[in-house]
C-alpha cells in the first residue's frame, strides 16, 4: 500500500519545479477526482500520490472502472481534479498540455479518415505550424519507426487495425515530446498483433529514452513492459500497490517464462485481489 | 467501380447489373403509365361521352377510349398528349419563345439556384455560429424551426409585395423565397454534422493545444461533408418549390410557375402536366447532380471505398 503521509502540502518535495535536478515527470499528491453526474458524485480517484520519473515505463493496471484512464486523462488535462496536487513536468496538467509536452494514444486510433497515413502522422506538426518539407522528413522517419515506410499515400481504411494503431503512435510521436501517454493503445486487437507491438513499443522506448505512461488491463502486457507497474483499484479509483521492476531492456517476449516475470505477475495479481478487484 | 473493374467478365457483369438495378425501376415506371392511362380513360369518359351525345353520333367502346386519349382540354391527360406537348415546348419552339419551356425553365431555375446559393451560405453561416456559441442555439433555434412552420404559400405573396415596394422585382423577390426554404435543411444538416466528430478526434485536438478556428479546419469541416450533401439535396428541391412558389402571385409573367397558373386560367391542362413533369425533371437533374459532386468530393477527400 502507498500509505503516503498526509498533507502532502507538509513534503518538502512538493514543489519540483524550483528544482531543475529532481527528474520528476509526474508527480500527483492526495490527488482526487469527482464527476459529477445526475445521480449524484461518482468518485472516480480518490487520494491518489504518484511519482513518475523521466525516462520511466509506468504501467496503471485495474480492472474496467478503477480510474486507471481517468488518471491518464487528468495528467493530460483532459479531466480536471477535484482535490490535491498535480503537476506534469514541473508545472500544471494545463501549462503542460499548452507546451504540448505529450503525446497521447487513444483506445482507438483516431485517424481522420480524409486524411492519408502521412497527412495523419503531420497533423500535430501543421497545427504547429512546421514548414511543409520537414512535416514530410519528418512523417518517413516516424513511419519507418513504427514500420509502416511505404504507406505514405493510403487511407485509413485501408489498413488493418495494428497499422492504423501504429499510425497513430507515429502520430503522437512525430512532435518529438518526451512523455508519451497511451490509454489502452493495443485494447482492441487481437493477442498476436498485440504481443508484436508490445515487444515494437519495449524497443522504440529502449531506443528513445522516453517517459511513457500506459495504461492495460492485461497484467502480462504491464509485467513485460513496465518499469513501474500501479495497480489499482475500484470504488473509488486508488492505487493499492507499485511494483517495480527491474527487466533488462533488451528483453524479448521469452522473459515471460521466467519465475522472475511470474513472481512480478503475481505480486500483481495479489494486489488487485486485495484491492477486491476480483469480487462480484 | 472497383469491383467489377477487377471481374474478368466485366462487361457481361456491367450488363448484368445495368438490368438488376434498372429493371424494378421500369417495372414501376410501365405500371405508372398503365395507371395513368386508365386514369385518363376513366375521368374523360364522361365527358367524352356527353360530346357524342351533343354531336348526336353512334359510338362503340373503341371510339370511346380513343376520343378520352385525344381530347384538347381533358380533365387528366394522357401521357403521350403531355410528351407531345412537352416535345414541342421544349424541342421545337425556338428558346427565345414565350412558350418555350426551355425559356420558361430557364426563368424559374436561374432565381433556384440564386436562392440555393445565398441559402447554403446563409444556412452553413448559422450552423457554425449555433455549433460555436452556446447562446446562438437557444436564441435562434427556436426561430429557425418556427419559420418552417409557416404554410410558405402564405407568406411568398407578402415576400413579393414587400420587395416589390422596396423596387426589388423578378430574380431577387423569388430566390429571397427560395432562401427561406432552403437554408433549414442546411443548417440542421450541418449543425449535425460539425458536431459530429467523435470525443477521441476532439481530445486529439485539444491534446495538440488546437485553437478553435483549427478545429473547425481541420477536424469539424471535413466531418461535416457527409452531412452538407444530405442537406443540399434536400435544399436544391425545396429551392425549386420555393421558386416556382414565387412565381403565383407575381401575376403569371414568366417561368414554370406562370406556365402552372397561365394553365390552370384557361383549363390548358395538358400545360400544367407538362410544366409539372418539365419541374420534376428538373429537380431530378439538380439533385442527381449534388449527387455526383458528392461522390467526386467524397473520391477526392479519400474517403471512398
Amino acid at each position: 500500500m502507498t500509505a503516503m503521509p498526509i498533507p502532502a502540502a507538509t513534503e518538502p518535495d512538493d514543489a519540483p519545479a524550483r528544482e531543475p535536478d529532481r527528474r520528476s515527470v509526474v508527480q500527483a499528491r492526495g490527488l482526487s477526482l469527482t464527476f459529477e453526474t445526475a445521480d449524484g458524485p461518482v468518485y472516480a480517484l480518490s487520494d491518489i500520490d504518484l511519482d513518475i520519473d523521466q525516462g520511466e515505463f509506468v504501467s496503471f493496471i485495474g480492472p474496467s472502472g478503477c480510474g486507471k484512464t481517468t488518471l491518464l486523462r487528468a495528467i493530460a488535462d483532459l479531466e480536471r481534479i477535484s482535490g490535491g496536487t498535480l503537476t506534469v513536468n514541473g508545472v500544471t496538467p494545463q501549462q503542460a498540455r499548452l507546451n504540448r509536452d505529450y503525446g497521447y494514444v487513444f483506445q482507438a486510433p483516431a485517424l481522420y479518415p480524409w486524411r492519408n497515413i502521412e497527412r495523419n502522422v503531420t497533423l500535430p506538426l501543421e497545427i504547429m505550424g512546421i514548414p511543409r518539407e520537414e512535416r514530410r522528413a519528418r512523417a518517413r522517419e516516424f513511419l519507418e519507426l513504427v514500420n509502416l515506410s511505404g504507406f505514405e499515400k493510403r487511407f485509413p481504411w485501408q489498413l488493418s487495425g495494428g497499422m492504423q494503431q501504429r499510425a497513430s503512435i507515429a502520430r503522437a510521436l512525430c512532435f518529438d515530446p518526451a512523455l508519451l501517454l497511451m490509454d489502452e493503445p493495443f485494447g482492441a486487437l487481437d493477442e498476436i498483433v498485440r504481443d508484436h507491438l508490445n515487444e515494437q513499443l519495449l524497443q522504440l522506448w529502449a531506443k528513445t529514452g522516453k517517459t511513457v505512461v500506459f495504461v492495460t488491463h492485461s497484467i502480462p502486457e504491464a509485467v513485460f513492459l513496465s518499469t513501474k507497474i500501479v495497480v489499482m483499484s475500484p470504488r473509488p479509483g486508488r492505487i493499492i500497490d507499485v511494483i517495480e521492476t527491474d527487466f533488462a531492456p533488451d528483453r524479448t517476449l521469452d522473459v515471460r517464462e521466467t519465475q522472475d516475470f511470474l513472481e512480478v505477475a503475481h505480486r500483481v495479481r495479489e494486489g488487485l485481489r486485495a484491492g477486491h478487484s476480483y469480487d462480484d | 467501380m472497383t469491383t467489377d473493374a477487377l471481374a474478368p467478365d466485366a462487361t457481361a457483369s456491367v450488363a448484368n447489373r445495368v438490368l438488376v438495378s434498372a429493371g424494378p425501376v421500369l417495372v414501376v415506371v410501365l405500371a405508372l403509365i398503365v395507371i395513368w392511362y386508365a386514369g385518363a380513360v376513366y375521368l374523360n369518359a364522361p365527358g367524352q361521352m356527353d360530346a357524342f351525345k351533343r354531336a348526336g353520333t353512334d359510338w362503340t367502346m373503341g371510339d370511346l377510349i380513343e376520343g378520352t386519349l385525344a381530347q384538347d382540354r381533358p380533365l387528366l391527360p394522357a401521357p403521350h398528349q403531355v410528351v407531345v406537348e412537352m416535345y414541342d415546348t421544349i424541342i421545337d419552339k425556338r428558346i427565345t419563345s414565350k412558350r418555350s419551356l426551355v425559356y420558361h425553365s430557364w426563368v424559374t431555375l436561374s432565381s433556384t439556384l440564386l436562392g440555393f446559393a445565398i441559402g447554403t451560405g446563409l444556412g452553413i453561416l448559422l450552423a457554425v455560429g449555433i455549433v460555436h456559441v452556446g447562446t446562438l442555439e437557444k436564441s435562434l433555434m427556436p426561430w429557425i424551426i418556427s419559420s418552417q412552420t409557416i404554410p410558405i404559400l402564405a407568406i411568398a405573396p407578402m415576400v413579393v409585395v414587400v420587395l416589390g415596394a422596396i423596387g426589388l422585382k423578378g430574380l431577387i423577390p423569388k430566390a429571397v423565397i427560395s432562401t427561406y426554404l432552403c437554408f433549414f435543411p442546411v443548417t440542421i444538416g450541418m449543425v449535425k454534422g460539425l458536431r459530429s466528430p467523435d470525443p477521441l478526434q476532439m481530445d486529439l485536438m485539444r491534446t495538440y493545444n488546437a485553437s478553435t478556428w483549427q478545429t473547425f479546419w481541420k477536424l469539424r469541416w471535413p466531418s461535416s461533408v457527409p452531412f452538407l450533401f444530405t442537406s443540399l439535396k434536400v435544399a436544391i428541391a425545396i429551392s425549386l418549390v420555393g421558386a416556382i412558389v414565387g412565381e403565383l402571385p407575381t401575376g403569371a409573367q414568366a417561368g414554370l410557375g406562370a406556365r402552372l397558373l397561365a394553365g390552370s386560367y384557361y383549363g390548358q391542362t395538358i400545360q400544367i402536366w407538362s410544366a409539372l413533369l418539365t419541374a420534376a425533371a428538373l429537380a431530378a437533374c439538380m439533385v442527381a447532380l449534388v449527387g455526383l459532386s458528392e461522390r467526386l468530393v467524397v473520391r477526392r477527400m479519400g474517403m471512398a471505398r
